[in-house]
């Protein structure tokens, strides 16, 4: 098993260098915009154009430039500077993560608090009215995009715009160690909307998994026995039921990490989303590779976990 | 004295989208304490729906039983879920085909054992697992202590089988039901899984009900054979006669294309032609009519009784030809003259006697 993980973590690196020499190659070999150019401001002389390029390191061969980026960042955990910000990129990073991860969080919470009892009661009791009510609201929520699903929320129940003012709206983020109150409040829109699809998706997948395994003959086996039917379904069902949902789960935790772009500009949060959306408009070469590396890190390593965590959840995988 | 197990006119449909699956229709049996019923029939003749629905795990919205069946005394068809929870595992105990797919998979063979005998008594886990020892023991695992420890799929499918009988056994049942208990097995392990059970009859005076398409498993345990097809029981009689003088077509069919090796030189197998049919729409009359050699017209309107023969009480038939010429044509096919044939001699030498 130790090996195993070693031989995984090494492949993490290996992918990273992938993923770091594509985005080089996508955003400084053949950029849309020209940083240079969009830092020098109106009319500038070629003079200043010239000297921004030589300060960012443009005026470098492109392999000079990978490869100075690629010692910064493996020496030193240094991803650059940000053209825009005046600040490192890991230093930016390190700012703007926290309030990607409560995103996260709390949208995971919310959508397996939601997903889980749903999706087991519409398999437990197929073709009740609350399974085909259930089942069609989530193909709704599936439907609905997040942009769309977050303004109408806003327009709906934020307390500066919103027709029944209820909960704080959009750009009220603070930090939970500022003042927590207003924390919790401002992201009950954004951790609902972001959950909302999930949610969706989680309380499908469980429903056709329970379906699926209470078929299974080890669930006879287990009535067979005498065990009462609820801990037939806790013990028995869920235990197979929940295992595929883990694996998703990490997937779309690493995927969230990385930046819910979406939501996170929505509800004006300053995420690592955010991050990376204005990094993309200003031609922040640094900070998109750096944010670009953050996602991939995220989900490479999360598949890890996953890994690591299936084989502790289901006794038949081994890996050698 | 009651039987232990009595059923009489058992039906059990299914409500499916594509119409009602009458999966047992008009099933009586009854089995005294300690004897041994083999329930024979191929793959959709309701045998295992039969002996799944007296312990409750067919019910559902969409299926419907009639009939009456009673265990020691208690009817089971009427009793609530959770009398019958309390009598499944306990007084009756089941162990089904495949022993990979009936064993959970993420749980260890000890949890497992102990979970029965924790679903019925106010024991310590510890005491759970000291009887699990014990039965492991007892269906002749070695290093049981150890086995406790392992995952199903660590294994082999004989040892599985038998970690499921221990199963079964945990809280001394009055009456084990084996579905295909040996099915899924290697030949060498189905010779060491009937002869455990065949032990456990003597030692522990268990009765049980085995189901199974194959005659040859009942032959060596059973004290009592039902033949089923297409949901109901087409003949019954002690194992000895099912084997020496069976009466009805579909019997002669199993017994032809089982492989014997006290078979005479140069005996053919001779498979069943057709498919059983669709429990859906089952032919007019007798329901095995469109793949009986000996089919005479009227046996496609009429539908038969399950009667008792002339001189056995116990050995019952549902078949519309005359009790002689099943008799006749019997002899023929024990003397390896195969169906068509047998059919065409039998048919003569009526004739010849008119």
């Amino acid at each position: 098993m130790t090996a195993y993980i070693v031989r995984r973590l090494a492949w993490i690196v290996v992918l990273l260098a992938l993923v770091s020499a594509l985005t080089f190659v996508v955003f400084y070999v053949v950029p849309s915009t020209d940083p240079a150019q969009l830092r020098a401001g109106r009319n500038p002389s070629p003079d200043l154009v010239e000297s921004i390029r030589h300060t960012y390191g443009l005026d470098k061969s492109k392999p000079a430039q990978y490869a100075d980026f690629l010692e910064r960042a493996v020496l030193h955990g240094d991803l650059g500077y940000s053209y825009g910000h005046d600040e490192p990129v890991r230093q930016l990073i390190f700012d703007r993560l926290p309030a990607t991860i409560y995103l996260t969080l709390g949208a995971v919470i919310v959508w397996l608090a939601v997903a889980i009892p749903v999706g087991l009661i519409s398999a437990i009791r197929r073709h009740s009215i609350f399974d085909r009510l259930a089942m069609g609201i989530a193909l709704l929520a599936i439907s609905a995009p997040v942009y769309w699903l977050g303004l109408v929320c806003l327009y709906l129940f934020s307390k500066d715009i919103g027709q029944f003012p209820i909960f704080l709206g959009s750009g009220t983020y603070v930090p939970p160690t500022t003042d927590f109150g207003t924390f919790f409040g401002s992201m009950i829109m954004p951790w609902f909307v972001l959950a909302a699809s999930f949610a969706a998706f989680y309380a499908r997948l469980l429903r056709s998994n329970v379906l699926e395994v209470m078929s299974e003959d080890y669930i006879r086996t287990a009535r067979a026995k005498g065990v009462r039917e609820r801990i037939v379904i806790r013990r028995h069902v869920m235990r197979s039921a929940m295992t595929p949902l883990v694996t998703v789960l990490g997937l779309d935790i690493g995927v969230l990490l990385g930046g819910a772009i979406l939501a996170e500009t929505v509800f004006n949060i300053p995420g690592i989303g955010r991050l990376s959306y204005e990094a993309i408009q200003n031609g922040d070469l640094p900070v998109i590779q750096g944010t670009v590396l953050l996602g991939a890190f995220f989900i490479v390593f999360l598949n890890l976990v996953v890994d690591i965590v299936y084989a502790y959840l289901d006794p038949r995988i081994r890996y050698s | 004295m009651a039987p232990l197990l009595s059923v009489e006119n058992l039906s059990v449909s299914f409500d499916t989208d594509d119409g009602v699956v009458h999966a047992v229709d008009g099933v009586s049996f009854q089995l005294e304490a300690g004897a041994v019923l083999g329930v024979v029939g191929e793959s959709g003749s309701g045998k295992s729906v039969s002996s799944l629905t007296l312990l409750g795990l067919t019910r559902s919205a969409r299926t419907t039983v009639t009939g009456r069946a009673s265990f020691d005394g208690e009817d089971l068809l009427a009793a609530p879920e959770e009398r019958l929870r309390r009598l499944r595992g306990n007084d009756v105990a089941m162990i089904f085909q495949d022993p990979l797919s009936a064993l959970h998979p993420f749980y260890r063979v000890g949890a497992q054992l102990s979970e029965a005998v924790l679903a019925h008594r106010d024991v310590s886990k510890q005491e759970a697992r000291d009887r699990a020892v014990e039965m492991l023991g007892l269906v002749g695992i070695a290093d049981a202590k150890r086995r406790l420890d392992s995952y199903p799929h660590e294994l082999s499918g004989g040892t599985r089988q038998r970690v499921m009988i221990a199963m079964a056994l945990m809280n001394d049942p009055k009456l084990l039901i084996a579905d295909e208990p040996t099915t899924a097995l290697d030949v060498t392990v189905q010779a060491q899984i009937l002869e455990l059970l065949a032990r456990l009859r003597d030692e522990l005076g268990m009765a049980m009900v085995i189901v199974t398409h194959d005659l040859g498993v009942v032959a060596s345990i059973a004290d009592e054979v039902a033949v089923m097809y297409a949901g109901r029981i087409v003949e019954r009689a002690s194992t000895e006669t099912i084997f020496d003088a069976p009466e009805h077509p579909y019997t002669w069919g199993l017994l032809g294309s089982m492989p014997r090796l006290d078979a005479l030189d140069g005996a053919d197998l001779v498979p069943i032609p057709g498919r059983p049919p669709s429990l859906i729409a089952r032919p007019g009359g007798c329901h095995f009519h469109p793949r009986c050699p000996y089919v005479r017209e009227a046996h496609k309107v009429v539908d038969p009784e399950l009667v008792a023969v002339e001189d056995d009480p116990a050995h019952a038939v549902r078949c519309l030809l005359p009790s002689a010429t099943r008799r006749r044509v019997w002899q023929e096919l024990r003397a390896g003259v195969a169906p068509e044939r047998a059919r065409t001699d039998v048919i003569e030498a009526e004739e010849g006697e008119r």
